[in-house]
């Protein structure tokens, strides 16, 4: 059987995946939800088509959200995670004990439910005590809060579906109301390689700049991603993601990584020329 | 109609549609215009609508009939409507609401004829007066001076107006105002039938009162003789398609002469088949689509006066007379509390937000809520609106509120803009009868209509509304700088 599983990065480029079984598929009230089995990347989730992510490189994204504000602003309590209802992010979060709230905003029940079924390793830790899951537009929960997270991850799906409104001007503007004086939001920002994404991240990018006194773009290489090359954001009120970072008391937690290293923390910050330029211009 | 015709009224059905399905099928060779023949004459037009649409673009023939004279699938959609809106019968319409309200003016009243109306009517309806040169009595408008804006007419105001001139033609309604505001329309019709004066609504904003629950009467279930309705708006139709309905009292051959009059021969099929498959939808779905849109409106209600500051009116300001009913669907909201004007909240709300709404004037904006809307977006809206009170909030002080300004009609708008007139500047024009509109746009109602006598208070309206920001339509100079006054006008 020679079953392919395709993704359009841009109408003219594809990436395909073989399928060895299509595990689940239903479309739920906002979106399609699919499972794959894939010899290459293992169980594969995709939202409307999308590659959500892949057993085999979602530590990738996953360390990289999480680590990074996480090894900045040292005294994490409360945690705000817009999307994400794979768990990957609230299994990073897990491991710092200094975390006492996670509250989990996810608008898909169904999500959810899937990833529990057939990606246990994800969201293995969904069910720690310090995890609140809401199901609700996220718009509507953050408008709602004041000055009641040190941190936000916003772990969204491409701003050209349903998460749309989570790459908007007011979403960031409330997301800084409900951030402490010295919180951190981060999220993930797309790709800059092809036309379309670059498009959005540059708009994105602008709109958090607007927002926020401290933005900076960092990246990683996320194999399953367009172009296998993906942005996020890093937007602080306070704290600067180098020159408040403190290796050494991240080094002393002890937590093991497969991604996320130190070095790799700064180098993250280190962005190629056409990419500068891209954030130059939309940042004066 | 006949009532052979009436038993054999499907509502699923769509013959215009359905003929240009058939039509396309056929696949006919055009020797006929338009001349982009399919599509294929103009290559980018067709990759830029696509070629589904340009194919059916095409000109009246026998199986697509005509809209000038229906015989045929024209006459069978236009029943099809008539019963839907309950109407003896409906016109289609393809030269927008404006037509629609035109041809109902032209219909019933000739040069000299005096009509009833409120002063806060579309400009389309005073242009139609300056077509056949009827006199307009206006009826003073309720007016709350909270929100500063002008409401329906009251029982009382109406019947002085129609004692005191008992020779009028018609009473005109705003069924409902932009703002979602309803009068007693069957109040209205009643007193204007007792008179023997016909009674003509204005139901740009009311296609759905026809079809969902709750909702304010329509102009025809109250007994209205004509009414023009903008299905475009929320009905879902293209944008310039409209439907004209009819009572029995009018007779439908004369009024369609009178759409024949100024109405193209080139219907297009495009804003038709719309009309059509619009029709059919609402009729077979209107019930579940307006109770969405209602929830939705009514939880952005809840939501925006929940932030402060703001205040999302609703059926709580009926009075029972000058409001008689409101608009559920409607999403008016006042925002003078947080210190800016409705057409600044309007301004940051596009330019900041990427968000596009109806209309902001001095005191108000209108965020149009409508078949086509989603919960998230309804959600962008309500926190954009929370960032742009956090931002920007300021001390209202200073802010002007909205007044009615009863205006003085010197000579009937025909004459007025006919007249011998001279361009003065606006500044320098109190006193003098102006000859040409002044209005923001959207929503397009006159500040100043021709014939109508300039005051000072008129004029420090006009300069504050330009200086925050509205964008004013009306008068042959672009910059509004200047304005076209009656020779013969003296001042006072």
């Amino acid at each position: 059987m020679d079953l392919w599983f395709s993704e359009c990065h841009t109408p003219d480029v594809k990436h395909s995946l073989r399928v060895t079984r299509h595990l689940y598929s239903c479309r739920s009230e906002y979106q399609q939800i699919d499972i794959f089995e894939t010899p290459e990347f293992g169980r594969v989730l995709a939202l409307d088509g999308n590659v959500m992510l892949t057993e085999r490189d979602e530590f990738i994204y996953d360390e990289m959200i999480t680590h990074i504000p996480m090894s900045v602003h040292k005294n994490v309590q409360d945690v705000l995670v817009i999307g994400a209802g794979d768990g990957g992010v609230v299994k990073e979060l897990t491991r710092y004990d200094s975390v006492k709230r996670i509250d989990l905003v996810e608008m898909d029940d169904q999500v959810i439910e899937v990833c529990r079924t057939y990606l246990p390793e994800n969201a293995c830790r969904l069910d720690d005590s310090r995890v609140h899951i809401y199901f609700d537009n996220a718009l509507r929960f953050i408008r709602r809060c004041k000055d009641e997270y040190d941190l936000i991850i916003v772990d969204s799906n491409d701003p050209f579906g349903p998460s749309e409104g989570y790459f908007t001007r007011e979403f960031y503007g409330i997301c800084y109301n409900a951030l402490h004086e010295d919180g951190i939001m981060v999220n993930q920002q797309g790709s800059p390689f092809y036309k379309h994404d670059a498009d959005a991240m540059q708009r994105s990018h602008k709109r958090i700049v607007n927002t926020f006194p401290i933005s900076r773009v960092y990246q990683a290489h996320i194999p399953t991603y367009a172009a296998g090359y993906w942005l996020f954001g890093f937007a602080s009120k306070k704290y600067h993601p180098i020159y408040d970072f403190d290796e050494a008391w991240w080094r002393s937690l002890h937590l093991s990584t497969k991604y996320y290293t130190t070095k790799l923390h700064v180098g993250s910050f280190y962005l190629p020329a056409y990419l500068e330029r891209m954030l130059e211009e939309v940042e004066n | 109609m006949k009532d052979m015709e009436k038993d054999c009224l499907d509502q699923s059905r769509a013959p215009i549609y359905e003929a240009l399905e058939k039509f396309r099928d056929m696949r006919v060779v055009p020797f006929d215009v338009p001349g982009h023949k399919h599509g294929k004459g103009n290559p980018e037009l067709t990759a830029f609508l696509g070629e589904k649409c340009v194919t059916i673009d095409v000109n009246s023939m026998k199986p697509l009939d005509n809209l000038c004279h229906p015989v045929s699938v024209i006459r069978e959609a236009e029943l099809l409507a008539a019963d839907a809106f309950g109407a003896e019968h409906a016109f289609l319409m393809v030269g927008g609401t404006t037509s629609s309200v035109q041809s109902m003016v032209l219909s019933c009243c000739k040069r000299g004829d005096k009509i009833i109306m409120p002063r806060n009517v579309h400009r389309s309806v005073i242009n139609a007066l300056v077509l056949c040169g009827a006199i307009p009595v206006y009826v003073n408008p309720d007016v709350d001076v909270r929100l500063g804006i002008s409401l329906g007419m009251s029982r009382d105001q109406v019947k002085k107006a129609i004692q005191a001139n008992p020779d009028a033609v018609a009473v005109f309604v705003n069924n409902p105002t932009y703002y979602g505001i309803c009068s007693d329309i069957r109040a209205i019709v009643k007193m204007a039938h007792e008179a023997g004066m016909l009674c003509l609504a204005d139901e740009a904003h009311g296609t759905h009162f026809y079809f969902g629950e709750n909702m304010p009467l329509s102009a025809m279930a109250a007994g209205a003789d004509m009414a023009a309705v903008s299905m475009h708006k929320s009905g879902g139709s293209l944008t310039q398609s409209s439907l004209l309905l009819i009572g029995k009292n009018v007779n439908a051959g004369h009024v369609r002469q009178i759409i024949n009059l100024t109405q193209t021969t080139s219907g297009s099929y495009l804003l038709m088949s719309s009309l059509d498959i619009s029709r059919r939808n609402l009729a077979t779905r209107g019930k579940s689509i307006f109770r969405k849109v209602v929830e939705m409106a009514e939880y952005a209600r809840e939501e925006i006066n929940a932030i402060g500051g703001y205040y999302a009116y609703g059926k709580e300001l009926n009075n029972g007379d000058s409001i008689f009913d409101f608009d559920p669907t409607k999403l008016s909201i006042h925002t003078r509390d947080i210190g800016l004007a409705g057409i600044e909240v309007y301004d940051i709300l596009r330019d900041e937000y990427d968000i596009q709404i109806e209309f902001g004037d001095i005191g108000n904006i209108l965020a149009y809520i409508s078949i086509g809307d989603r919960m998230q977006e309804v959600e962008r809206l309500v926190s954009a609106l929370a960032e742009i009170r956090r931002r920007h909030m300021k001390d209202s002080k200073g802010l002007l509120s909205q007044e009615y300004i009863d205006p003085e009609v010197v000579f009937s708008p025909q004459k007025a803009f006919y007249a011998d007139k001279k361009s003065i500047p606006l500044a320098e024009s109190a006193g003098y009868v102006c000859s040409e509109f002044v209005m923001c746009y959207p929503p397009g109602i006159p500040i100043l209509a021709p014939g109508e006598r300039i005051t000072k208070e008129i004029l420090d309206y006009i300069a504050y509304a330009k200086a925050k920001g509205c964008s004013m339509t009306g008068p042959e100079d672009p910059k509004i700088e200047n304005i076209n006054i009656l020779a013969e006008g003296e001042v006072v």
